[in-house]
């Protein structure tokens, strides 16, 4: 450790002694936010010295940002000296069975056939160690260090892969990007890293079985991945299950990056706390997400089903560079109760031939909010650029409300770019038609509604798929009658 | 098997049923006819369950049960089927997967197991074949996209798959050539049987030369005025339904 090191260590104690907690190894930290709450967090971790100067310069960088106001949401001041920035594997104060859990959130688990061992955990029961599914992980991980695939929590990718970080993140979202993604720089906690080398096909989804260890990364999460020329990697985030969690702001930063003929497909389905039927409680869900096509013929393609959160403000992007790449976005986006969510995608075209695809699918009822944002920018150097975009809006009810923005800068004349919408109710006359032949009120609201989200669902892989169709019924239970 | 009696429904506050009496028994074919606006499809919806009819007054008995009191979906599990007069558009939805489930849904109530997916296809596919519809339908949307007669060979085919034991077919005839109306029939008639009643909802006599009812109802201003053999559709073809009107007026 360098003597600078020790001094600000012993700086950082001494502050501490003074305060709330002196314990190092201590669970968290005390809420606030300054350079040595950074400092600490990076020492905590183990960082290199280059990781805590990104931090710090994006802190410096953040005091002098505005939260942004634009975004189709009605939203609570968010203190951001009340937050606690780091809190190592939690908790104490939570449930400590399953007996002490709300039954209708036992009862949501059940419907979508979570396993038991799952439960607690995502109830927010203290467990103290992770069941069967250690073993499970073990043997994956062979199997993709075998292939050369890199595949960690962030914290050990910046320790054990220090020149991959380097070289790499802020890369595509940089530090100054936004107000959200700025402060997720300086103050990120874990996430998770994932390099596929040239040439190779990652012989597995990332996904499931890692599901269970890539939680409990906090409210300020980053991931990067990175797939080197000519490979592929599909890469699912995210559960079905209703994630309660007391931390009401998650503010998450994902960065891609395809190199020339690479592949990369990242799905989310995300189901953060909606909040009650009153729309009390629930999570604000501000994440930054964006891919780069940095090379030739790379492709990204974003599929998310959004159906959690109070506030979802979320939109992921392509940034397409090399020539003839291609981005791809396809959403569901379900609003109910008293839920807003304002999310959509920018393709920004740069190289030639460059192609984008947005096909976006918003369902409102109760009195949720729906808002598709979306840009379509063709930038002059972006020769014979095309886009695709399809909007679609689902209203249930009278009470709920869907609202597109479609932007577009084109600013290359050869450009071709096409832009559908509809909105439509489910027509009583579509429900009655289903249920005069035998079928349930509720079977025919979410048969509809799948019907309507199909274009979206075939691209997520088939065992999420079935899990999202899942979820969107249990999001959707009492929409209709 | 059906028997109404003195029903009479309003949309809002206007009155379209002011008192029909009918009985059905099983097998027979009934046909009601009638000019426009005289309450013929009000007639099918009431009996099927649709929103926004409100009965003010009378009963309808469907096997010894009160059909008024059922939600649309148990009347269809009880064997009541109506065929649409404009069957809905469901994008998305594929047509194997609604009358598979709509199917089974019946099936269970009946007490019957449900049919996986390759004896539901085999059975689909003959009866498709009676419909003349291509597999191809089996894939597509529920109605997305259909022509005019497709959708209604469409409905004819759902009868067949769901076997109901009273089915009400609200203007079946309208928009097809005459085709479609031969292909129609057929399916219909096939579906005749001693346990199965049928009551067609028509405007025109046409119909009724490839599905010969046995009984013909003239309703005309929320009632039933007369009542007949075939005989009375093809007086009404020649004369019109004016002098039914004048006929009941006098009495």
């Amino acid at each position: 450790m360098s003597t600078k090191q020790q001094d600000l260590d012993a700086i950082v104690g001494q502050k501490y002694q003074h305060g709330f907690v002196t314990d190092i190894d201590s669970d968290t930290l005390p809420p606030g936010l300054d350079e040595d709450v950074i400092r600490l967090v990076s020492r905590k971790k183990g960082e290199p010295q280059f990781m805590l100067d990104w931090r710090l310069k994006a802190y410096r960088h953040w005091l002098g940002m505005k939260e942004p106001d634009w975004a189709h949401v009605r939203i609570a001041p968010i203190d951001y000296q009340s937050i606690s920035y780091y809190s190592a594997p939690r908790r104490k104060d939570g449930p400590k069975s399953l007996e002490e859990v709300d039954p209708k959130l036992l009862a949501t688990y059940e419907k979508l056939g979570v396993p038991l061992h799952e439960r607690a955990r995502l109830a927010g029961v203290a467990v103290d160690a992770v069941f069967d599914s250690v073993s499970v992980a073990t043997t994956f991980k062979e199997k993709l260090a075998k292939a050369g695939v890199i595949f960690c929590p962030f914290s050990d990718a910046v320790r054990n892969h220090p020149e991959l970080i380097e070289k790499y993140l802020g890369s595509v979202v940089p530090y100054t990007d936004n107000f959200f993604a700025t402060l997720n720089s300086a103050v990120f906690t874990d996430g998770s890293f994932v390099y596929v080398p040239k040439g190779v096909r990652c012989p597995m989804e990332l996904s499931t079985y890692f599901r269970i260890n890539a939680a409990n990364t906090g409210q300020f999460e980053r991931t990067l991945i990175i797939a080197d020329e000519g490979s592929h990697v599909s890469y699912l985030e995210g559960c079905t299950a209703p994630m309660r969690d007391e931390n009401q702001l998650h503010a998450a930063v994902v960065e891609l990056v395809a190199l020339a003929d690479a592949n990369i497909k990242y799905s989310t389905v995300q189901n953060w706390y909606p909040g009650d039927e009153e729309g009390r409680g629930g999570i604000y869900n501000f994440v930054t997400k964006r891919g780069e096509c940095r090379g030739a013929s790379s492709r990204i393609s974003w599929t998310q089903v959004e159906t959690g959160s109070a506030i979802t403000w979320k939109y992921p992007s392509c940034v397409l560079t090399g020539e003839n790449s291609v981005g791809e976005f396809y959403s569901v986006a379900l609003a109910n109760h008293y839920q807003q969510a304002d999310t959509g995608t920018k393709m920004i075209h740069i190289g030639r031939n460059t192609r984008s695809t947005i096909v976006s699918k918003g369902i409102s009822a109760g009195r949720g909010q729906n808002t598709y944002r979306g840009l379509v920018k063709i930038l002059p150097s972006a020769e014979g650029a095309r886009n695709y975009t399809q909007c679609d809006s689902l209203l249930m009810g009278d009470r709920c409300g869907a609202h597109t923005f479609p932007y577009m800068e084109i600013r290359n004349p050869s450009a071709v770019v096409e832009h559908e919408a509809t909105t439509s109710k489910i027509a009583d006359d579509q429900l009655f038609y289903c249920r005069s032949r035998g079928i349930s009120e509720e079977d025919a609201v979410n048969m509809i509604v799948n019907g309507f989200c199909k274009a979206v669902f075939k691209e997520l892989p088939m065992e999420f798929a079935v899990e999202a169709q899942n979820l969107l019924s249990v999001s959707l239970e009492g929409a209709v009658g | 098997m059906l028997s109404i009696r003195d029903l009479h429904a309003q949309i809002g506050a206007r009155k379209i049923l002011k008192g029909v009496n009918l009985a059905v028994r099983p097998g027979e074919v009934h046909a009601i006819m009638g000019p426009n606006g005289s309450g013929k499809s009000t007639l099918a919806s009431v009996l099927a369950g649709r929103e926004g009819y409100e009965v003010t007054r009378g009963t309808v008995e469907y096997l010894g049960r009160d059909l008024l009191a059922m939600e649309p979906e148990d009347r269809a599990r009880a064997g009541v089927f109506l065929a649409f007069q404009y069957p809905v558009e469901i994008p998305g939805v594929n047509n194997a997967y609604l009358l598979k489930a709509a199917l089974n849904a019946v099936r269970k109530q009946r007490g019957e197991s449900e049919l996986d997916a390759f004896d539901f296809l085999s059975m689909v596919r003959d009866k498709m074949k009676l419909m003349q519809m291509d597999e191809s339908f089996l894939s597509r949307g529920v109605n997305e996209g259909f022509s005019g007669g497709e959708k209604k060979r469409n409905e004819i085919l759902q009868m067949a798959v769901l076997e109901p034991k009273l089915a009400v077919l609200d203007e079946t005839d309208s928009g097809l050539d005459i085709d479609a109306l031969r292909v129609v029939s057929n399916g219909v008639n096939s579906l005749r049987s001693g346990e199965r009643a049928i009551v067609l909802v028509t405007h025109y006599q046409r119909l009724l030369d490839y599905i010969e009812p046995d009984y013909v109802h003239v309703l005309s201003d929320g009632r039933i005025l007369k009542s007949g053999d075939r005989s009375l559709a093809l007086e009404l073809e020649k004369r019109g339904y004016d002098w039914v009107r004048q006929e009941a007026q006098v009495a």
